[in-house]
């Protein structure tokens, strides 16, 4: 029997209690993160090991990446700001829905999947710019650089076209949270997916924050 | 455990916080320090690098609610920075104690043969 009655039915039946319940799913999250981390950072060895190698090449690849500009400030550098404003808006929709604020929640929610579509379309423009300046890896790689240059587009494609698939995802998870905040399923006392699935955005916005220095700012 | 929360106020300051690390680290980058350090760890990218760490721990603490967490949230938030930690200190300390001739290193010249490593 649970100790607290009034969650009767809320709590599955293999845990005490909802707080119990509530760090299970936490720590179920984090243990899927730490894999991530793992994931991510087996790319970021074989960057960190291609720069020492090659670290001219790395700057002047960084520099081409440089060369893409919104008002003078990189595109990375607005991605950046664009997924630190989704990651505010993720903590304001798992407010609301704590609070039971279902139609600030919905805005948020919306709010998230508006920044991570833009950054998606930075990215979009971005990609679209290299294979105008023939950096994409491959035969019609330019000329006008070194091989090695061509394996830090190797690294930057593998690492944002990884990340990028993640922002997707996370549009889809944001997606169903928005579809079940209109069918009335989310409530305070039931708000454990906005939760978790906050937590998988703000990792995904915790990569950028490392990937952003090292393919833009590198000197 | 009692489930506590970030107030909205502190989330506000937070993401203040990360917008001026943002402008900070863009401004750093368009300083040339590359004469301080070591070339492929030069002060520019340390700079980067400190204030990624900076956002990222902003990050955790506060949207990921880390700081408010059970300890065992914690053990498991930062195993995987340990072992990541081991991964990269190990491999880089490998490398970096290879002998390597950087001399000749021009990264536009068009060429194919590996000439950061003559």
């Amino acid at each position: 029997m649970p100790d607290h009655p009034e969650h009767l039915g809320l709590v599955a039946h293999q845990f005490d209690d909802i707080e119990q319940q509530r760090e299970a799913a936490t720590l179920g999250m984090w243990a899927f993160l730490a894999t991530e981390v793992l994931f991510f950072g087996g790319l970021i060895v074989a960057y960190a090991v291609y720069r020492h190698e090659y670290f001219l090449s790395w700057r002047k690849g960084s520099e081409e990446l440089d060369k893409f500009t919104f008002l003078n400030i990189s595109a990375g550098a607005w991605n950046t700001l664009v997924l630190l404003t989704s990651s505010l808006t993720v903590v304001l929709s798992v407010h609301a829905a704590k609070h039971g604020k279902n139609a600030l929640l919905l805005r948020m929610l919306l709010a998230t999947m508006v920044l991570g579509a833009a950054f998606l379309g930075i990215k979009f423009l971005e990609y679209s710019n290299d294979y105008r300046e023939h950096l994409i890896p491959g035969p019609n790689f330019s000329p006008e650089v070194s091989n090695h240059v061509q394996l830090f587009f190797v690294m930057y494609f593998a690492m944002t076209g990884l990340h990028a698939l993640h922002m997707v995802i996370g549009l889809g998870l944001f997606t169903w949270l928005a579809v079940q905040t209109l069918r009335r399923k989310i409530t305070p006392d039931r708000h454990q997916a906005v939760e978790t699935i906050g937590l998988y955005w703000h990792f995904v916005d915790l990569v950028w924050i490392f990937l952003f220095p090292l393919l833009y700012l590198v000197r | 455990m009692q489930h506590r929360d970030e107030s909205l106020k502190t989330c506000y300051i937070v993401y203040a916080l990360l917008i001026v690390l943002l402008v900070l680290t863009v401004i750093a980058a368009r300083v040339d320090f590359s004469q301080h350090g070591f070339d492929y760890l030069n002060l520019n990218i340390v700079i980067a690098l400190v204030i990624a760490v900076l956002k990222a721990v902003l990050v955790m603490l506060f949207f990921m609610h880390v700081r408010l967490s059970s300890r065992l949230t914690w053990v498991f938030a930062s195993t995987a920075f340990f072992f990541l930690a081991l991964l990269l200190a190990f491999t880089v300390a490998d490398y970096s104690a290879r002998p390597m001739d950087r001399t000749i290193a021009p990264p536009d010249a068009p060429v194919v043969a590996n000439f950061d490593h003559p």
